[in-house]
């Protein structure tokens, strides 16, 4: 909402307080003022002349010397570009020293060997938006009326000495899409008194109702008026409404179409006129359409309508859509004579339905959607009559031809003062809050220690005890308000354990050298279910902004692949991210997607490069395998884990696991395949993605101390030659079984494959170590127990070496 | 056999002296001072002399082996001490050689400014609520007092997966999915996440980002309360010397409903850029919850009351770290997110 100062003063008194003070007050206690706009912008030396006579330039086709009065007996020349100047016009001219916005400075200058002593100039030149300049003068100079004196002030005169304050309104104070809306709130804030229009005008003998029936049959419309204008002369509006509109930011048309717009700002109230000769059936009949209907609206654009839309007709076709848009049948035009008011109060919903589905959002149609004041919608169709008949000449027939079931009683609302303070944590007196209520205009009474309130129609919002709460509290002034803590709380705050785990997590991710991505959630169709050990049914959008962002995945990886991919490309000799976020697999049987919280890594390029002491390390699997296990470590899981072989799509079927906690797949880790790293452009990667709320749901024991042995180890080596694809897990699995209760530990110390080995095996050595807490053990002892160890190898067929 | 004494006793001093290192040392030891060498023979041979002399020779040998030792013991140290120097000398490094570094990652800055708040929350007694990203229509906005309809859905165009589920376009949801888990009692959370809007990506916005919201629920709880609630956030977050202010605004789940300045951190409230010379940035939207969300909950709104709070995630952590544009928060590269590593303050 655009509210020029200079229109606001017609209803309230603001004199004496400057713009940015207003502006400062307004936002301070409700309405947000987005910007103050200066519409001057610094503009000097710009006035009213009289273009005295027009030549053709003699050297230039499309310019005019002109010779233009500025002044008592001052005339000058000037040379003119605009098709439309004419000798006879009042215009606008910057005289030199001028500045006009956009740093343009007017001096004396010669334009093809002809002197010009200034310019005369178009509104846009004056710096008002091109889209509300009058389309007749859109393309050229602005004209001023006739009796408009030279060398008098433009600048006034077109209403520039104004300053308009831009409105960022939320959807509740739609009290204030109009003047005298920001006038009572204005009023309120400043202790002030609100001027309305008076309205009075005459009438002749005719009635309305002899022109015009008016019938209902929607509940969607309670009610609808008619009035009935005469003899109007369709005219450029007076200059002080054309300035008023163009400072709302409405482009003027002519007196009618200027008087509905200039009623709509001024009331909120959104009117229509028809030509009533257009309308053919002295008859208006306000219905929901039939399927499939069209109508032809004033942008001539053919629309077809659904059942549910309101319509205005004829009583035979639609001429209007309800609080939408008119219809180019019945549109007033230059010669149309006797005009069709109507002021109506629309079913906000309704409207809202309507205007988006035909994608018709408009000044009038915002308004009924936010619902408009019930009591104001006759009155502005008597301020239309009371206008139609001094600036367009019309002759108002008696009466108003309505349909009304508009229920327009006040919401009353109850309230006690200790209500209001306690909800505040205030202490104001019951004198500030009537006086507050008072200032609002709110019908007040206080009986019994309770207010009693009745808040005007034009304060849709104003409904409950907090809405009282709202108003004292916004024009006490919130900074009034103490600063205290809760009271009385009984719960200890706290991390849950998964909280604290899910933190334990990134440290340990962290600790190992990985930066924390956070990636998008939405992904394409084609990336949702890649990097999966089993893909699920995928969520998708209704309306996907693009293919790319379409559908929910399933893996954090497809992102934190291309991540790695955008860092390589930038010359990263090194990636290692970590995200923790949610997948979304599948449905539930409330219709929405199961949701697992992930942890994912990305390890790609150089993993150690300590460079001058020639220390060079390229990831490989192990690292991220030793990642994970880290993390199962800290989280003391590290006994209950196995890696399995698996296949997955988009990772290298040599080099991937399933990851099992308790024998359940958890997660996945492998390198990425080769055709992927060509795709995404990276060297050797390796990934891993756990179900995080699987595996920091695991439940561990209680940390208790282990006492630190007193008595040594013995260790025994053992190397087996095994074929190449037999993992040493499962070796490593035998010798645990096999092995006494003395055995404590099994690591694998070397592996090889090469010249030395016999083609297709490989040679595994494991150091076993045995130990009794309780004693030294004797060779025997150890001898026996490693002797059971070689015996289950040797019967699972392996070759000691 | 004096005179052979003080000869040997002129040798040995000698050699001792020439020692250039502790093994030739150790020789000079062994051949004068060893079981085999002349002094002890000397020594062997005193039984030889008459009576009256033995005494005096045997204090004279004794001289001259104690005056050998102790030179030896002088020399010794002399030498040892030389040894350790070359060795330090030796073993000397350039210490302005770049050490190995370990490698260290960090949390991304838009977890860094979440977990300080939850700590701050936490450290109030708040708990920590989460839930779904994909939502119903009906935690989303009917519970929160946004029927359908309501004009005030248009303020977040929203992803719809189904007329009746969607992506979050706040956490508010997990407001009310905790208020009817909580059948009536108290309530004081605190819900990070992320959540989703309509929007093109571009410098200031971002289709995904996260937000961090506050739900306090109580018999009398107050506006004072939650004005001082955010005047505690708002000095974690930004320092100590911010002051807050309050202006009326609209949100349909609290009434009455604010917005949330503070003080301008960089020019103290003088006016710059950052806070478009107005010497205050606005930070968040808060409010006391409005009543048709505590009773769809099941609270009585008669008896409790209670505040909420939003903070978009985004924006403490480019105002905090001066950050541009909002897309480096889900680009990840890596030269942005290892910036966030060091500590504050
Ligand atoms: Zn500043």
């Amino acid at each position: 909402m655009l509210v020029s100062l200079n229109w606001l003063k017609q209803y309230v008194d603001i004199d004496g307080i400057a713009a940015e003070e207003l502006a400062e007050k307004i936002t301070r206690s409700g309405i947000e003022v987005d910007a103050v706009i200066d519409r001057s912008k610094g503009m000097t030396n710009v006035v009213v002349g009289h273009v005295v006579s027009k030549e053709k330039h003699p050297d230039a086709d499309k310019l005019n010397v002109c010779q233009v009065e500025v002044g008592e007996g001052d005339i000058r020349q000037i040379i003119c570009g605009a098709p439309n100047v004419a000798a006879g016009q009042k215009v606008i001219v910057a005289l030199p020293g001028a500045r006009l916005p956009g740093g343009v400075k007017i001096k004396k200058a010669k334009m093809r060997g002809q002197e010009s002593n200034g310019m005369i100039c178009s509104l846009q030149e004056l710096g008002v938006e091109g889209r509300v300049v009058p389309k007749k003068y859109a393309e050229g100079i602005y004209v001023l009326p006739e009796d408009t004196v030279p060398g008098s002030d433009a600048l006034e005169l077109i209403g520039l000495r104004d300053t308009v304050l831009e409105l960022g309104l939320t959807p509740n104070r739609s009290d204030a899409l109009s003047m005298l809306g920001v006038a009572y709130e204005v009023a309120a804030i400043l202790s002030k008194e609100v001027k309305l229009p008076e309205i009075a005008y005459n009438t002749i003998s005719e009635k309305a109702e002899d022109y015009i029936k008016v019938r209902v049959e929607a509940k969607e419309n309670p009610l609808y008026a008619a009035k009935v204008v005469k003899n109007v002369k369709i005219a450029e509006s007076p200059l002080w409404l054309q300035q008023y509109l163009m400072a709302a930011g409405v482009r003027p048309h002519n007196n009618v179409v200027d008087i509905t717009n200039y009623i709509l700002m001024e009331y909120g109230q959104p009117l229509h006129a028809f030509d009533y000769d257009a309308l053919k059936t002295n008859e208006i009949l306000v219905r929901l359409a039939s399927e499939g209907e069209t109508i032809v609206t004033l942008d001539d654009q053919e629309r077809t309508l659904k059942a549910h839309n309101l319509v205005i007709t004829n009583g035979q076709e639609p001429v209007a859509i309800a609080g939408v848009m008119g219809g180019a049948n019945s549109e007033v035009t230059t010669d149309t004579t006797t005009v069709v008011i109507e002021a109506a109060y629309f079913d906000g919903f309704s409207v809202r339905r309507t205007s988006k589905e035909l994608g018709l959002r408009s000044d009038s149609s915002a308004r009924f959607e936010k619902g408009v004041d019930p009591n104001r919608v006759l009155i502005a169709g008597e301020r239309a009559a009371q206008l139609l008949a001094e600036l367009a000449g019309g002759e108002v027939l008696e009466g108003t031809v309505a349909v009304d079931d508009l229920d327009k009683s006040p919401a009353r609302v109850v309230v006690s003062p200790d209500f209001i303070n306690n909800r505040l944590g205030m202490k104001i007196s019951l004198e500030e809050m009537l006086s507050i209520l008072n200032r609002l205009q709110f019908d007040v009474e206080a009986a019994n220690g309770l207010l009693i309130i009745d808040a005007p129609t034009r304060r849709q919002d104003i409904k409950i005890e907090e809405d009282i709460v709202e108003e004292i509290a916004r024009l006490y002034g919130y900074d009034e308000i103490p600063m205290t803590l809760p009271e009385g709380n009984e719960q200890i705050g706290g991390l849950t354990p998964y909280q604290e785990k899910r933190r334990i997590a990134r440290n340990v991710m962290e600790g190992a050298g990985l930066l924390q991505a956070v990636t998008y959630s939405l992904t394409s169709d084609e990336l949702a279910q890649k990097f999966t050990l089993k893909a699920e049914d995928t969520t998708r959008l209704l309306m996907p902004m693009s293919e790319e962002r379409s559908t929910l995945r399933q893996s954090l990886l497809p992102h934190l692949v291309e991540a790695a991919s955008y860092n390589i490309a930038r010359k990263a000799d090194s990636v290692a991210l970590y995200e923790i976020g949610s997948v979304f697999l599948g449905k539930t049987e409330e219709e929405l997607p199961f949701e697992e919280e992930h942890l994912a890594l990305i390890v790609s390029g150089k993993w150690v490069d300590h460079a001058w002491q020639g220390e060079k390390l390229s990831v490989d699997f192990f690292i991220a395998k030793g990642i994970i296990e880290s993390l199962f470590e800290k989280l003391g899981l590290t006994d209950r884990v196995s890696f399995e072989k698996a296949s997955v799509d988009g990772l290298h079927p040599g080099q991937t696991a399933a990851i099992l906690l308790d024998g359940e797949k958890v997660g996945l880790i492998g390198g990425l395949h080769p055709t992927e790293r060509k795709r995404y452009d990276l060297k050797e990667t390796f990934v891993a993605e756990l179900n995080l709320n699987a595996v920091l749901a695991a439940q561990v024991e209680e940390l208790v101390y282990v006492s630190v042995p007193r008595f040594p180890a013995i260790t025994r080596d053992i190397a087996l030659e095994l074929d190449r694809s037999k993992p040493a897990g499962e070796i490593i699995e035998i010798i645990r079984n096999a092995g006494t209760k003395l055995l404590k530990e099994v690591k694998v110390f070397d592996v090889y494959e090469g010249d030395k080995m016999e083609a297709g095996k490989k040679s595994v050595a494991f150091s076993l170590t045995y130990f009794d807490p309780e004693r030294t053990l004797t060779d025997e002892e150890v001898v026996s127990a490693h002797n059971k160890v070689l015996k289950a190898l040797t019967e699972a067929g392996a070759e000691l070496r | 056999m004096e005179q052979q004494l003080k000869q040997l006793e002129q040798e040995a001093l000698a050699k001792l002296q020439a020692a250039s290192n502790l093994k030739e040392l150790n020789d000079v030891r062994v051949a004068y001072l060893g079981k085999k060498g002349p002094i002890t023979d000397l020594l062997k041979g005193m039984g030889k002399l008459s009576p009256e002399e033995r005494p005096k020779m045997g204090a004279l040998v004794n001289t001259v082996r104690e005056n050998v030792t102790a030179q030896l013991e002088e020399k010794v140290a002399v030498l040892e001490e030389q040894a350790i120097y070359e060795q330090l000398e030796k073993e000397s490094i350039d210490l302005t050689l770049p050490g190995r570094k370990v490698r260290q990652g960090n949390r991304h800055p838009l977890t860094r400014v979440i977990e300080e708040i939850e700590d701050l929350f936490v450290s109030m007694g708040y708990e920590i609520a989460e839930g779904p990203e994909v939502e119903k229509d009906y935690y989303n906005f009917e519970a929160l007092n946004l029927p359908k309809g309501h004009p005030a859905r248009d303020m977040q165009d929203t992803f719809y997966i189904t007329e009746e589920t969607l992506l979050r376009t706040h956490t508010s949801p997990v407001q009310a999915r905790t208020m009817e888990l909580k059948k009536g009692e108290p309530i004081r959370i605190i819900c990070p996440g992320k959540v989703f809007r309509r929007d093109n990506d571009d410098a200031t916005h971002s289709h995904q980002f996260m937000q961090i919201e506050g739900l306090v629920i109580g018999e009398n709880i107050r506006m004072s309360d939650l004005k001082g609630t955010l005047d505690a956030l708002a000095k974690k977050m930004f320092g100590d010397d911010r002051e807050i202010r309050l202006r009326p605004s609209f949100f349909p789940f609290t009434e009455p409903s604010v917005e949330m300045d503070i003080s301008c951190f960089k020019c103290g409230g003088n006016g710059c850029n950052v806070c478009k010379h107005t010497g205050w940035i606005e930070i968040l939207g808060a409010g006391m919850v409005h009543p048709n969300v505590l009773e769809m909950a099941g609270y009585d709104s008669k008896k409790v009351s209670g505040f909420a709070f939003g903070i978009g995630a985004e924006r403490i952590a480019m105002l905090k770290y001066g950050v541009d544009d909002i897309r480096h928060f889900y680009t990840n590269d890596s030269r942005f997110l290892s910036q966030f590593h060091r500590t504050e303050r």
